[in-house]
């Protein structure tokens, strides 16, 4: 173990300060913020202060409660959406390589179908039909994500299942569900591990992404797409209000692509790789 | 039945015929094999958009009612809007009058679809198409940089820069360029509203900030691509060769590699343009820019299904077009199917 953290790179450590930094915010968030998210305490878009350290937002609301609370929203929806997708994708996957034929055609299709309409825009438009709860939204996240994660878990199932313990297994009559979970899944658990990584850090980008169209997370419920949709005007007359959410979605998303960017170089160089194919 | 069993050596011999012609025409059939794939794929898709709509369980009439939804009220509107028919009928349609360029009314407005369909999809094209012109070259050229500067400063910087880029939302990206270049130096133009009056110059003036926000938010995928996609090459046995034959690295990259990239990296140039169709939704609401994302995101608040099929339509038949490019090209690039085996 201490070899490990030995060879962790600064750049990795800097994405797990800035995880963990979130994850605490959004954990303790009843603790730690200042004030309730909800209340006007001012005038809108006040300045800086000792009482108020990122100031007032478009309602006078104060901005650092309401990123501190909107980091348990925003990383909670991400998280959750990303774990069904992941269940969802991975046993589908495994299950397609292992039984081949008409299971797999099937599923490999369906996926194409899915895959043939950008993510956003699948998204709008199922989320023009139903209705925007934070339910719909999470199953909506993880069904889009599933299928890449379906299409790169086929591909390294399709690998191992042409191994000979696999086909050991196979003929000693184990059942697929075994063979999936015994024998494939945890040979494809790294590569899957850094996907995840890269999931997450697209779950964070999409979800905000969607609040800041306005049809993710619903108002006054603080999240941190729909805090820069709220103070987004207040850009043009120079009030930087919009950019601190902004900022909080970047540091997630680079913190969580350097530890991904180790996990990647390091799966490869166990390969007999050569770093940084 | 005994029409079937006479059928069966006539379509043998035609499945022989069809393996003998893709045998001496290679490239050709896997060309025609593609388009009928993306057909296939567009039809399903047009399906799935407008049967999956249909399918979930929101109904336009009682929302648009609201308080006033009494089932008789819910009835006339179901019934004025021709929501009281089969679903394959109305599916048929539809289809059939998107294939006459006839989108429908927009249920909001009342308007015709296909006319502010079209308007707005040359506003789109004219914005993802200059973020193309800049992005592509520039992305591909930093991404050989990269490579050639393997582990050393330069290929670090652009590592980083980009791994930067890449974790950007584009709205954080547009706003903090309005924030630099319109606000503390009126260099651009915000709003980015554009007429159909403005001359080209002039439009090109306006939209310059948001084709800078695709730009920088495409170029840093494409360069990573570019880069991962050469470098994966590089680890080829003849490349080795080439190193230890004495050749330059110039001459390595461009004679050697570049033939057998060329694929990957029209792949790499395709699925970002593909990305930029979806880039071009959130830059258009940011710099409220009477574009295709802008108008769909509207349906989407108000729920004007007519305009969310049509626009949704659109948008995948971009995207499959690209995608169904792009392996055609790659088809191209390959030698190995230049000649009849």
């Amino acid at each position: 173990m201490k070899q490990t953290l030995k060879t962790i790179p600064v750049s990795a450590w800097v994405g797990i300060l800035g995880i963990t930094v979130c994850v605490l915010g959004a954990l303790l968030a009843p603790w730690v913020a200042p004030y309730d998210p909800n209340v006007v305490l001012g005038a809108p878009w006040a300045e800086r202060s000792a009482e108020f350290p990122l100031g007032l937002d478009n309602l006078g609301r104060d901005l650092l409660s309401r990123l501190i609370w909107g980091a348990r929203m925003t990383l909670f929806v991400a998280v959750v959406a990303t774990l069904l997708a992941f269940t969802l994708g991975v046993v589908l996957s495994l299950v397609a390589a292992v039984m081949r034929g008409l299971v797999d055609v099937g599923l490999s299709r369906l996926n194409d179908l899915l895959m043939s309409i950008p993510t956003l825009i699948f998204a709008l438009i199922v989320l023009s039909a139903l209705p925007q709860t934070l339910g719909v939204l999470i199953v909506v996240m993880a069904v889009l994500d599933a299928t890449r994660v379906f299409r790169l878990g086929r591909a390294l199932a399709m690998d191992l299942v042409a191994m000979e313990f696999v086909e050991a297994a196979r003929l000693r009559g184990e059942r697929t569900l075994w063979i999936v979970f015994r024998e494939v899944l945890p040979n494809a658990l790294t590569p899957l591990l850094a996907e995840f990584g890269l999931r997450l850090a697209f779950a964070v980008l999409f979800i905000s992404t969607l609040s800041f169209l306005g049809l993710g997370i619903q108002p006054p419920t603080p999240d941190w797409g729909g805090m820069v949709k709220d103070n987004k005007d207040g850009i043009i007359f120079g009030v930087s209000a919009a950019l601190v959410p902004g900022m909080a979605i970047a540091v997630l998303t680079v913190s969580i692509n350097l530890v991904v960017d180790w996990l990647l170089k390091r799966t490869s160089s166990l390969k007999g790789g050569r770093g940084d194919g | 039945m005994s029409e079937t069993r006479s059928d069966i050596p006539a379509s043998l011999l035609a499945l022989r015929r069809l393996q003998a012609l893709r045998a001496r025409y290679p490239m050709s059939s896997r060309i025609l094999g593609r388009l009928g794939l993306s057909l296939l794929l567009l039809f399903a898709s047009s399906v799935l958009i407008f049967c999956g709509i249909e399918a979930l369980p929101g109904d336009f009439a009682s929302t648009y009612l609201g308080q006033a939804a009494t089932p008789q009220a819910v009835a006339n509107i179901r019934a004025e809007l021709g929501l009281d028919e089969p679903m394959v009928s109305r599916y048929l349609a539809w289809a059939g009058g998107i294939l006459q360029g006839d989108f429908g009314t927009s249920w909001a407005s009342g308007q015709v679809i296909a006319d502010q369909l079209w308007s707005r999809m040359g506003n789109s094209l004219l914005l993802a198409g200059c973020a193309a012109v800049i992005a592509v070259p520039l992305a591909v050229g930093l991404g050989l940089v990269a490579v050639l500067y393997r582990d050393r400063w330069p290929d670090k910087l652009i590592n980083m820069v980009s791994l930067a880029a890449v974790s950007l939302p584009e709205f954080f990206v547009a706003y903090l360029l309005i924030l630099w270049l319109v606000v503390q130096t009126p260099l651009a133009v915000f709003p980015a509203t554009v007429y159909d009056s403005m001359s080209l110059i002039e439009k090109l003036h306006t939209i310059a900030l948001p084709v800078a926000t695709l730009v920088l938010v495409v170029i840093a995928h494409m360069m990573r691509m570019t880069r991962a996609a050469i470098l994966s090459l590089l680890s080829q046995a003849y490349m080795e060769t080439a190193a230890l034959k004495g050749l330059g690295a110039w001459r390595i990259i461009l004679r050697h590699a570049m033939p057998n990239a060329l694929a990957p990296i029209i792949n790499v140039v395709a699925l970002n343009l593909a990305y930029l169709i979806v880039g071009v939704v959130v830059v258009e609401v940011v710099f409220v820019y009477p574009g295709m994302g802008q108008y769909m995101v509207d349906a989407v608040t108000v729920r004007d299904l007519p305009v969310v099929q049509g626009c949704g339509l659109v948008f995948a038949a971009i995207y499959i077009l690209l995608n169904m490019t792009a392996d055609i090209l790659s088809i191209f690039a390959n030698p190995r199917l230049r000649h009849p085996r």
